[in-house]
């Protein structure tokens, strides 16, 4: 409780980690490392993100390569979270996996499963088949999935530590599109929910953990952002303002105004003298408009 | 004999392993952060020195690249 990483370092919130297959982390945003242009402003960013948790992928390597951006995340203390990027099948997306794990050591996978290239939206069906073979297989699951309620509970059931809904397609930047459905899967969820995909801008992350998101995936919207780390520090406050919000519970929404200053006690500034000499009975007297500052 | 590795053809010795195969590529022993397919199956890092190599056998050495 005294570790300061899970207490946000708010002072005035109690620790609120976010806590995966048992695995706590004080950060609830996981930065991925895609898209970045070099490897220094990859690790600039990760560091202004705070992320404790990052993904990579699985690619052709010689030994010339050799662990560069495993150096990074060491630097900055991310815990690696490998995905299998570029499946487009169930025995690749599984094949992929056991291949990270042997690279890694680690039997976390990032598991994402692609219809068609123009998309990037997950194969529902394959999605499923591989996220219950991995599970067997002893891996922690965290799945990127459509934002599809009846799937996303599948995938809970058969025993992913995590279910990743998009907010939309993989690197376009339109944020949730759907915060509906994301509702429902909330609802509903009996594992963390990761926001995966779509994030555009701070506002877009804040939104998510304001709807009740356990934590934010985003990598685009930070490494091809002008201004990478600058980003990267807007979308680290803006999760845990995000997060601070659904905690304290907001305030519904209404279609008319209703007052933050008390209608009581407003004088009467009228230039009409009361009839009669006698006092207006309290009652009759036409109530002035509330202020309305706020 | 002729193996294709992630892609391109090498030629090696009969009888050659896969931890021979990484070695003779450069790889430093154990090859931290790496891992091998032989024909689509992974061959675990315990069974590098153990794996002989046939001819026309499609290796994939796989390491840590930037992804989402």
């Amino acid at each position: 409780m005294d570790d300061p990483r899970l207490t946000g370092g708010l002072g005035l919130s109690p620790p609120d980690p976010l806590v995966i297959a048992g695995q706590a982390f004080s950060s609830r945003l996981v930065m991925g490392t895609g898209g970045a242009t070099s490897l220094e402003a990859l690790e600039r960013a990760l560091a202004a993100s705070g992320s404790e948790l990052t993904t990579v992928a699985l690619r052709r390597t010689s030994p010339e390569a050799r662990g560069s951006i495993l150096d990074v995340l060491r630097r900055v203390g991310c815990r690696l979270l490998p995905n299998t990027a570029g499946c487009f099948t169930a025995r690749d997306a599984v094949r992929t996996a056991r291949l990270a794990r042997e690279a890694f050591d680690t039997d976390w996978i990032k598991l994402e499963v692609i219809g068609d290239d123009r998309t990037l939206l997950p194969d529902s069906v394959e999605l499923r088949d591989a996220a219950e073979t991995l599970v067997d297989d002893g891996f922690t699951v965290l799945a990127y999935t459509n934002d599809d309620p009846v799937l996303a509970r599948h995938l809970a059931e058969l025993g992913c530590a995590a279910v990743m809904p998009l907010g939309s397609p993989i690197g376009s930047g339109m944020g949730i599109c759907n915060p509906y459905n994301l509702r429902i899967i909330l609802e509903q969820a009996t594992v963390p929910v990761v926001l995966d995909a779509g994030v555009g801008t701070a506002s877009d992350a804040a939104v998510a953990m304001e709807l009740g998101c356990d934590a934010v995936l985003l990598a685009s919207a930070v490494t091809r952002a002008q201004e990478p780390a600058l980003m990267a520090e807007a979308m680290r406050k803006a999760v845990e303002a995000g997060r601070l919000a659904y905690r304290a519970g907001r305030i519904p929404r209404r279609l008319y105004a209703e007052a933050s200053t008390p209608t009581q006690g407003v004088p009467d500034l009228s230039d009409r003298p009361a009839e009669g000499g006698q006092l207006e009975p309290e009652g009759q007297r036409r109530q002035p408009a509330p202020a309305g500052d706020g | 004999m002729t193996v294709i590795v992630n892609g391109r053809p090498a030629q090696v010795d009969p009888g050659q392993t896969v931890a021979g195969l990484l070695a003779a590529l450069g790889h430093p022993p154990g090859g931290p952060g790496i891992a091998v397919a032989l024909n689509g199956e992974v061959v675990p890092r315990s069974a590098w020195s153990s794996t002989g190599l046939d001819d026309d056998d499609r290796l994939e050495v796989l390491g840590a690249s930037q992804g989402g």
